[in-house]
């Protein structure tokens, strides 16, 4: 299937067809609810009083110019957090508002709570904080052996994999250095909720997030209230890419209505929220790959520092990712990686869509290009000679027992036709009608990439999401934790049950904290997850109504395809009908097979399974003035098994499109710890025009073995490899080396 | 105290008495907290995603950059009044039917957008699409469906329109 084919949304559902998403038409009357459009009878407005420095020592705090505005309720710092004044997703080692120290420029110190965002803004820019300025750690590198700004040291973690033979050498080795800046998710809704509080001291928050549990257990700890006392309902999400899997105003909100006793609601305006979630590592990348004459991989050294700023959030995890899957999705017998992710002064860095992979990507592509250039072999063939198959290892020792298609992928990507010609068109030139390019000075290129991503958290996590079905007569309603965050996984519970229980009266109830949780909405891992949940809570039914049946009729029954067929084959009946009249309450928690730690030589079994996609980009060039239009993206992807064509489809060019960015446009420009580009205006996301369409070639559909439906997971992959491709077609145009992302104009006209 | 003024907003064909006190605010804020209409988004209140996007007198705007009282007496229109209660108009059907809808943040700025281009041009070249929605910023589709989705909508009009010119 390409995507230039028509898709269109039907009206059946089941597995496996472009049903409609629940939420479309509601999204498009502008009705649907977002956590900003939340409004409460005497609600307050929230803000938030942040650090301008990245490294500061608070000696004092005066807040009574600013508690003196008529309009202002409540003025709160560190003193007033009532429990633990500390959070973080991975393990608690950042303050709920800043106390004596800052550590980055923009960590929160006091909040505001007033009757129009307007006088909170004014309340906040008179509360007067005396800083002692301290000379901020922004360096990564220097970080590792510099003084701690952190009592826990600027070490986050240090992995070492030590893979096969350190000795072995091939016939060529070729090395190189990589860069790649710092990228946002910059999802569209910023943060934004509402906090409600009640007459016992117990608070309601509705909230834009990536994980309702998660967060339900750091807001307790600082609340110091029982988890029953703070209840969490998931408010509608503007897109989360990573960016709201930690907490942000989350506790900041609670504290603020249990002070005032009033609801309480936030918008960070565009400029907080880039100062108010995580973003992707920055990271440094050494290469030193060996290969053998005829292009097989020998042996790859890398040493791999991510910068994950002041707080740990998920550097650790992130780390573990760069390192374990720093060969790519190649088979190589000896591998010698170590890698840091550190502290400094820098903003907070944890999850984004593809989590440590994108970094090493990057490198690693490159890294194959030159071995192609070395030996003179086509970049495509090189891959392919090297592409893991399933029963191979992956450098952690950890054997492929699932579906592997890499070879595939590739090939059918390598067989897709390429685009037509440029087109004397001046919105089809680099820089578009606003530059100057002169179509004479554009050359073409054409760039290949190949990734990996393991499906799910690792590392011996207990991974776990509960679903509920509920059967009324033959209406269903599913309850689970999992946030939509625009993925499409309300379609998904819709389809699920259909497709067990044969009905199309399907109601998934809002995810809230009353059920268990459903782990995060990230490491494409909810369709499994999540999916596998409420696959299992609908089979769960459909066995009890088979116990029903057969107790009430004295015949057993079994499941055909959704029709129930009596033992001597003389009665049918479809499950849908014989859930009328009939009610069914089923709660059941999936996990998926346990994974381990990595041992000291980052060795195990630490992963679930693993996606593979390639990319091919063909961009035109105006190398003079250093404009780049990428003309044409192109992928095939290991999807396992396709459960809504539409949805894959709108994934794939999603992720794609911020791996575009990535190449090309986005990046946080930091100036001594200081983001100078917190806006719309200058950090730049691609729009439609430099977004060329996505052409697939091919999705892979070889299901995976333990998977729901033998579905993988297809979010992340699409952003990993796009990146490297992109870069590699404007090495193809240009001949530079180009070792840094995002790639700007003076890196392509000052070379 | 605010006083109530003789000042009225006029949006999607309903007259809104307004506080004086609304007068400085800027017209999104005043549309969504004010008066309850949050179909149109707060993204970047910068003029540079689209996501607030409204008709004023006709012109298409970015509501966030508007002042409540420079709108006064003036003609508004919001997502609201794509279509009358209960039914989709023709491109919001075919950002449906195309699958262009994610988490839909952007969508109704989009949608604006473009039942406004399509006005002006019936049937668009895709570079003419992508044009003229590049003011408008989505983080999840990566366009590919929305593109789409104006594709069909601007082939059922012309159907619809060429069905009508049969007719007489």
């Amino acid at each position: 299937m390409t995507a230039t084919e028509t898709y269109k949304v039907g009206a059946r559902s089941g597995v496996g067809v472009s049903s409609q998403r629940p939420d479309a038409v509601p999204k498009a009357t502008g009705e649907f609810s977002f956590s900003s459009d939340l409004s409460s009878h005497n609600m307050l407005w929230g803000k938030t009083l942040r650090s301008p420095y990245p490294s500061a020592r608070i000696r004092n705090i005066d807040y009574s110019e600013a508690l003196a505005i008529s309009g202002v309720h409540a003025i709160l710092t560190a003193s007033d957090v009532p429990g633990k004044n500390l959070f973080g997703l991975e393990h608690p080692d950042q303050p709920v508002l800043a106390d004596d120290i800052v550590r980055y420029a923009g960590e929160p110190i006091a909040l505001v709570a007033a009757e129009h965002p307007e006088i909170a803004a004014d309340a906040i820019s008179r509360i007067h904080v005396d800083f002692e300025v301290l000379n901020p750690l922004v360096d990564a590198e220097s970080a590792v052996t510099a003084d701690p700004i952190h009592p826990e040291g600027n070490v986050i973690r240090h992995l070492v994999i030590d893979y096969g033979d350190p000795t072995s050498s091939g016939d060529v080795t070729v090395e190189g250095t990589y860069e790649v800046g710092m990228q946002d998710q910059a999802f569209m809704g910023t943060e934004s909720g509402m906090a409600v509080p009640s007459p016992d001291g117990s608070v309601d928050l509705y909230i834009s997030t990536q994980w309702l549990h998660s967060d339900q257990k750091q807001i307790i700890e600082a609340l110091n209230l029982p988890e029953d006392m703070v209840r969490l309902t998931l408010a509608g999400v503007g897109g989360a890419f990573g960016g709201r899997e930690d907490v942000s105003m989350h506790v900041h909100l609670c504290m603020l209505a249990l002070h005032t006793g009033r609801p309480v609601k936030m918008i960070y305006d565009r400029n907080e929220s880039f100062l108010g979630h995580v973003h992707r590592h920055p990271a440094k990348i050494w290469y030193r790959h060996h290969a053998n004459k005829d292009g097989l991989l020998v042996k790859v050294e890398g040493k791999i520092i991510l910068d994950g700023g002041a707080y740990a959030s998920t550097t650790s995890a992130v780390l573990a990712n760069a390192c374990c899957f720093s060969t790519g999705p190649y088979k190589v017998d000896n591998a010698q990686i170590e890698g840091w992710g550190v502290r400094t002064n820098n903003p907070p860095c944890g999850a984004m869509r593809g989590f440590g992979n994108v970094q090493t990507c990057f490198a690693i592509e490159a890294q194959m290009d030159k071995i192609a250039s070395a030996l003179d072999i086509d970049p495509v063939e090189l891959r392919l000679k090297n592409a893991l198959e399933p029963g191979d290892q992956i450098i952690t020792g950890q054997e492929i027992t699932g579906a592997a298609p890499v070879k595939e992928v590739i090939s059918s990507l390598a067989d897709h036709p390429m685009p037509e010609p440029a087109i004397n068109d001046l919105l089809a030139r680099p820089g578009g009608t606003g530059r100057t390019t002169d179509q004479k000075h554009v050359k073409r290129g054409v760039g290949f990439a190949v990734s990996i991503k393991n499906l799910m958290f690792a590392e011996g996590f207990d991974d776990s999401s509960e679903a509920l079905c509920e059967v009324n007569d033959g209406s269903v309603a599913i309850h689970t934790a999992c946030v939509e965050v625009g993925q499409g996984f309300v379609t998904l519970v819709h389809q699920i049950a259909e497709e067990i229980l044969g009905v199309s009266d399907i109601t998934v109830i809002p995810a809230d904290t009353s059920i268990g949780s459903a782990g995060s909405t990230s490491a494409s891992r909810q369709t499994w997850m999540s999916g596998g949940a409420v696959l299992k809570a609908c089979e769960a039914v459909v066995v009890n109504l088979i116990e029903q049946i057969a107790e009430e009729e004295g015949v057993k029954y079994e499941n055909l395809d959704g029709t129930l067929v009596s033992e001597d084959g003389t009665k049918t009946i479809p499950i849908s009908e014989a859930l009328r009249g009939r009610s069914f309450q089923e709660k059941v928690v999936h996990r998926h097979a346990p994974t381990f730690p990595l041992d000291e030589k980052g060795q195990g079994n630490a992963h679930v399974s693993f996606a593979f996609a390639a990319h091919r980009a063909v961009v035109d060039v105006d190398q003079e003035l250093g404009l780049v239009r990428v003309v044409e993206i192109a992928t095939s992807q290991d999807v396992g098994r396709i459960l809504n064509p539409i949805q894959a489809v709108g994934q794939i060019e999603g992720g794609i499109t911020q791996g575009l960015g990535l190449a090309v446009l986005e990046e946080l420009v930091m100036k001594n710890g200081v983001i100078q580009n917190a806006n719309f205006t200058d950090y730049l996301l691609p729009t439609a025009l430099d977004t060329p369409p996505i052409e697939i070639a091919s999705l892979i559909e070889e299901p995976e073995p333990g998977a729901p439906f033998g579905a993988k997971g297809i979010g992340e992959p699409p952003t990993i490899s796009s990146t490297p491709a992109v870069v590699a077609a404007i090495r193809d145009a240009t001949g530079l080396d180009l070792r840094r992302v995002p790639v700007r104009p003076e890196d392509i006209a000052l070379e | 105290m605010a006083k109530v003024t003789q000042d009225h907003l006029n949006v999607n064909g309903t007259k809104f008495t307004i506080d004086d006190s609304w007068l400085g605010e800027s017209l999104l804020y005043t549309l969504r907290e004010r008066l309850g209409l949050y179909g149109s988004k707060n993204a970047c209140e910068q003029g540079e995603c689209g996501s607030c996007s409204i008709m004023l007198d006709e012109t298409l705007v970015c509501a966030c950059l508007v002042l409540t009282g420079s709108a006064i007496g003036r003609d508004i229109k919001t997502i609201e009044s794509l279509a009358p209660e209960g039914s989709l108009s023709v491109i919001q059907q075919a950002f449906v039917d195309a699958g262009a809808i994610q988490c839909g943040f952007c969508t109704p700025g989009l949608l604006v957008t473009i039942e406004d281009f399509l006005d002006d041009n019936a049937e668009p070249t895709e570079l003419e699409i992508r044009e003229a929605i590049s003011g408008n910023l989505c983080r999840c589709t990566g366009y590919g469906r929305i593109v789409e989705a104006v594709r069909i909508a601007s082939k059922a009009s012309t159907d619809m329109e060429g069905a009508a010119d049969d007719g007489n």
